[in-house]
């Protein structure tokens, strides 16, 4: 099955889940009233996101001198440094550590760069072992499914499912008491934490000025991540530069607003550097591994280089009627929303990801929520056109083409208006099944009544 | 060429065409700078001038997010309530790290200590129940408490134990993020801790059904002494 045509029965099913409608719309009606309050306390929510956009716009813009300045400071600190330009180069740089370290348990903060470069599945081919630490990526590794969500990554899931989900899995009694739930995982991983040889992180953010990534979480089990281990190896795409360290006091609170709607999330750290000499604890080894993975490609593309200021909260995907509706595995993409319907193509070919960007109604409020002024949904556009001139479909083409000709001979076009109307009860005995020419609008919608008289002999009747 | 070279090539060719400003949809006539003239600061949620204000702020959101704070006029009355809570929580076990207030105020509770100041056992560590800590900095505008590796007994200290304690100074109080990341660069400009790191309440998540749940694997509980 092609890509789009797994989208639109997915889609088709998922929209008509009464069920899956209801957890979402309590899941996020929480988040919405909480988003909107710390929003408010801003001086100016709206002058932040226009200095958060001009500032990931500088980062950007000179990304060759501030890559240059991060990993010259961070290598300074005894960081080893990796470039990877593809996923598969990413992949076998960390398993290679893993390998050299002779590591027999690996442990993961959520990271969504690893979900993008299919990390935990390059693990399993090559006969290793990963454990998620995050709860909501804990339970989706438990289930065998991506997450749901790029900052609620289990959010379509009950307690009563979760629960379930943990007596199978973890030999746990039941409960439906999501404290109790969060302390039987708190407890299986606690002893994971306490034994494992190598910890894996993503980043937040990358600082060029100190050479430092920033990580932002809730749970604690990043922190733990980059304490115990004996190696970290922390896997960030290119674009997570930020220029200053003071930029941080502006971006923190912004992805925890937007993100969700705390005034800042319970961790916000930044880390500088393995154990350094005269420090009690940390990892011996830390190992940097920079992703580039066809961002560059989009960096390329000037019109939509600020798809790259992303900082992933999920803000957008929190705001849209079409998220909301079809849900995160529906897209059928690592990154989903509207964030993900604009770099999927990008990142993964534009004809086979093309219908995302057609996914949309283009209400904008993707574009509004956005706390770094990414043009959303004006770039859903831009990729239509994109998509439209590289590889016209056949039937787009000759549906215009005719459309031009009759638009351009008035009697032809007296003529199919005639034409039609005389055959449009005929629509009627078809509607709705494939020998409608007009398939993929009519059987959602109605097609309008043609009215009995045109404008042209009313107004010269009138007369 | 390394894949350093060649990720550093790509990303100069595709800079060669200019990107359209932030927040001008496509065209470029709307801000003339790239960087307007502007700060956090000015943006950020307000925050009280005065001390006290400052210290009041702190206190709602140290509520808000279901920490424990408790300001004390003195030294001694610090002493006191950590002997009270080490009574009434049953402490047997304490982790903490050599400093100038700790060393002060931890003889009075007369239990084992794990300093995490040298090369510790990580499962001495796992059996302790509280985590003591100092602090560089709390924050005003968001309740949280700034901590370094060097200054909160390394990375592990205040997140592994089930209830971190920290002591602080109120002249530690600073009035927003901007202000905490001044003070990180005046205090470390040159040679930073391996680790900052930005407490703001308990350790919690909401991965089921989006409900809080506190303790989700750092400390279920957080106390702030400061006198």
């Amino acid at each position: 099955m092609t890509f789009v045509a797994k989208f639109l029965k997915d889609a088709r099913v998922m929209a008509g889940d009464l069920r899956h409608r209801k957890i979402i719309r309590a899941a996020l009606g929480n988040y919405e009233i909480a988003r909107d309050k710390r929003k408010a306390s801003f001086q100016s929510w709206e002058s932040a996101r226009q200095l958060a956009a001009e500032t990931k716009w500088d980062a950007l813009n000179h990304l060759d001198k501030y890559l240059v300045e991060f990993t010259a400071k961070i290598e300074a600190r005894g960081t080893k440094v990796h470039w990877a330009s593809t996923a598969a180069q990413a992949r076998e740089i960390i398993l290679q550590i893993v390998r050299d370290k002779k590591a027999k348990s690996v442990i993961k903060s959520k990271a969504m760069t690893a979900e993008e470069i299919h990390l935990n599945d390059a693990f399993e081919h090559a006969g290793l072992n990963v454990v998620e630490n995050d709860l909501g990526e804990f339970i989706v590794q438990l289930r065998h499914e991506a997450p749901y969500h790029i900052v609620f990554p289990s959010m379509h899931l009950t307690r009563g499912e979760i629960s379930e989900l943990f007596q199978r899995e973890l030999g746990s009694a039941p409960t439906n008491d999501p404290e109790e739930l969060t302390m039987i995982a708190r407890r299986a991983l606690r002893k994971k934490f306490l034994t494992a040889d190598i910890g894996i992180t993503g980043a937040n953010f990358a600082i060029a000025e100190t050479g430092m990534i920033s990580i932002t979480e809730n749970e604690g089990n990043a922190r733990l991540t980059a304490a115990l281990p004996k190696t970290m190896i922390s896997l960030l795409g290119i674009e997570k530069i930020l220029p200053k360290l003071g930029d941080l006091a502006l971006f923190l609170p912004m992805l925890a607003t937007a993100g969700t709607g705390q005034p800042l999330t319970c961790y916000n750290t930044m880390y500088g550097g393995p154990r350094q000499p005269g420090e009690s604890d940390g990892p011996e080894e830390w190992h940097v591994v920079l992703l580039d993975n066809h961002r560059t490609e989009l960096l390329a593309d000037a019109e939509q280089r600020d798809a790259l200021h992303c900082i992933r909260c999920g803000a957008c995907l929190n705001a849209c009627p079409i998220f909301k509706n079809i849900g995160g595995h529906t897209y059928g993409t690592v990154y989903s929303g509207p964030i993900g319907s604009v770099i999927t193509p990008h990142l993964r070919g534009l004809q086979d990801w093309k219908h995302l960007s057609n996914a949309s109604s283009l209400c904008g409020a993707c574009t509004e929520a956005c706390p770094v002024k990414i043009d959303l949904h004006h770039h859903l556009l831009q990729n239509r056109r994109n998509a439209a001139a590289q590889q016209p479909t056949f039937k787009e083409q000759i549906g215009f083409k005719s459309f031009v000709q009759l638009a351009n001979h008035p009697k032809l076009w007296a003529f199919a208006k005639k034409f039609a109307r005389l055959t449009q009860p005929l629509q009627k005995l078809v509607k709705g099944t494939r020998l409608d020419p007009g398939y993929h609008w009519t059987q959602t919608r109605d097609l309008p009544e043609i009215a009995p008289e045109t404008f042209k002999d009313w107004w010269r009747k009138r007369k | 060429m390394t894949e350093r070279e060649k990720i550093l090539a790509r990303v100069r060719e595709a800079l060669k065409v200019a990107a359209p400003l932030p927040g001008s949809h496509g065209e470029t006539h709307l801000p003339t700078s790239a960087k307007t003239v502007s700060t956090p600061r000015q943006w950020l949620p307000k925050v009280g001038e005065t001390f006290e204000e400052q210290l009041a702020l702190f206190q709602k959101n140290a509520a808000e997010l279901k920490a424990d704070f408790q300001l004390f006029t003195s030294r001694d009355e610090l002493k006191a309530a950590l002997a009270k809570i080490s009574a009434a929580e049953n402490w047997k076990r304490i982790a903490s790290h050599r400093g100038e207030l700790i060393d002060s105020v931890s003889g009075s509770l007369d239990l084992p200590i794990c300093f995490m100041d040298k090369n510790y056992d990580i499962i001495e560590l796992e059996m302790c129940d509280v985590g003591i800590s100092e602090c560089d900095a709390l924050v005003a505008q968001t309740g949280s408490v700034l901590v370094t590796n060097r200054s909160a007994g390394g990375r592990a200290l205040s997140v592994l134990p089930p209830h971190h304690v920290v002591l602080a100074r109120r002249e530690q109080l600073v009035a927003d993020l901007p202000a905490a990341f001044e003070l990180l660069q005046q205090k470390y400009a040159g040679n930073f801790p391996s680790m900052i790191s930005f407490i703001t309440g308990p350790s919690r998540t909401g991965d089921i059904e989006r409900i809080l749940v506190l303790g989700a694997h750092g400390p279920k509980k957080m106390t702030i002494f400061c006198f």
